[in-house]
């Protein structure tokens, strides 16, 4: 049976891929940050799951206002780095992990979840800047992926519990899952940010944190927010927060918070980042 | 329809009402993920334009990089990158080129290091007219 063993939320923010593909983490701007991200870095060394079930957002990238699904599983062997208008970002291709990808399909898709499923999607900054925070820069990516992208930019948005439910069928799916694999599940995005518009620059620290607090403590508080106080609270594209819902919903409903990091700003963003061990996991060993 | 985030200042979502009035803006923006598509509107890029339908109004919002309007015209904040990036500007540009008041680079980086815009304040249209 698979083992999942934690959930990691991390922003996703472009920047922090430009500065690590540049060697930059020592700059003046971004040395506290990465200072402050060691202790992440040194958890993800300790602890390297078979697969991450990756939920991120695409940006205008692979999928647009042609076709964008609420819910897309990758069920890909290997999936590319994307050309999001600048090149595709040189770091190396994502494993897939297609029996996992199908198992999780099969499974959601009795618990009422109707997910689209793709083969060739390539993956953009949302993607590919949590795994270079997590291992840095490896010629080869320690994990084999299976990427869920959600519908956060085109609206209407499936609901913050919506998502959170979703994370309970995947971690329903990941406890069903035959083969004896450790799995890890990491939510993207956020935190407050807004990117566009006279309201450009918002950062909320009162809102994150109470965010990051309820993830351990009391996950359905943050289900209960509507998309529009996500938006005033925390920026437009402060709404990418329901993400971490569903890495939250996927873990079991006692977690030890072993990370958090909150810090403003990385580009016109706050970042935030946290790691919550399944305690179930603990009690097993 | 009015919409219970229309009181939120200076905020563009994309949603059905933009969706259909920025449609081919942001396809055009997107198509600038593509380098053959970026070679052709490098080369004359009122002429690549013209491929799409769009408005007057939004070539000239293109062609003159005026990011706000473009938002205002329907286009996406995250398909407004791509021309950003066409540009090979940094971000903070277009952020410093939205806000209100305009920043330049220097400070709108200077804004975000002081802890970014609050929110007191900017929760609502309401708060924004108290001042």
């Amino acid at each position: 049976m698979a083992n999942l063993i934690a959930g990691m939320g991390t922003s996703h923010v472009p920047g922090l891929g430009v500065a690590i593909d540049n060697g930059k983490t020592q700059e003046a701007y971004w040395k506290n940050l990465f200072l402050g991200l060691e202790p992440l870095r040194e958890w993800h060394r300790a602890n390297v799951p078979d697969v991450n079930i990756i939920v991120y957002n695409d940006h205008a990238t692979e999928f647009s206002l042609d076709s964008y699904s609420t819910f897309t599983v990758g069920v890909g062997e290997s999936f590319k780095p994307a050309d999001e208008g600048w090149g595709r970002r040189q770091v190396p291709a994502m494993q897939g992990h297609p029996e996992l990808a199908w198992h999780l399909i099969e499974s959601a898709m009795i618990d009422e979840f109707d997910l689209a499923v793709n083969a060739s999607m390539d993956l953009d900054h949302g993607f590919t800047v949590p795994l270079s925070v997590a291992y840095g820069q490896p010629s080869e990516w320690p994990t084999a992926v299976v990427p869920i992208c959600i519908n956060v930019i085109q609206h209407p948005l499936p609901t913050a519990l919506r998502c959170y439910k979703f994370g309970k069928a995947i971690g329903k799916a990941v406890a069903s899952y035959p083969d004896d694999i450790t799995v890890g599940i990491w939510g993207t995005g956020g935190l407050s940010h807004q990117l566009g518009g006279e309201r450009v620059g918002v950062v909320n620290p009162e809102f994150d944190q109470q965010f990051l607090d309820n993830l351990t403590r009391d996950p359905l508080a943050n289900t209960r927010l509507s998309h529009t106080d996500f938006i005033r609270e925390a920026g437009c594209e402060g709404v990418e927060m329901i993400m971490w819902n569903v890495m939250r919903g996927a873990l079991g409903d006692n977690v030890t918070e072993v990370f958090r990091l909150y810090h403003v700003p990385v580009s016109a963003t706050a970042y935030g980042a946290i790691i919550l061990e399944n305690k179930k996991r603990r009690n097993e060993q | 329809m009015e919409r219970d985030y229309d009181d939120i200042p200076g905020t563009y979502l994309l949603d059905s009402r933009s969706y259909r009035k920025g449609y081919h803006v942001n396809m055009f923006l997107m198509s600038l993920n593509k380098e053959v598509c970026r070679d052709e509107f490098s080369k004359d890029e009122r002429a690549y334009l013209d491929t799409f339908q769009m408005t007057d109004e939004q070539k000239l919002a293109v062609l003159e990089r005026r990011y706000l309007d473009l938002l205002k015209l329907g286009a996406n904040v995250y398909y407004a990158f791509k021309l950003v990036s066409f540009d090979r500007q940094p971000p903070q540009v277009m952020y410093g080129q939205m806000a209100d008041p305009r920043l330049t680079f220097d400070e709108f980086q200077q804004m975000m290091h002081e802890g970014g815009r609050p929110i007191h304040g900017n929760r609502s249209v309401e708060e924004w007219n108290n001042g």
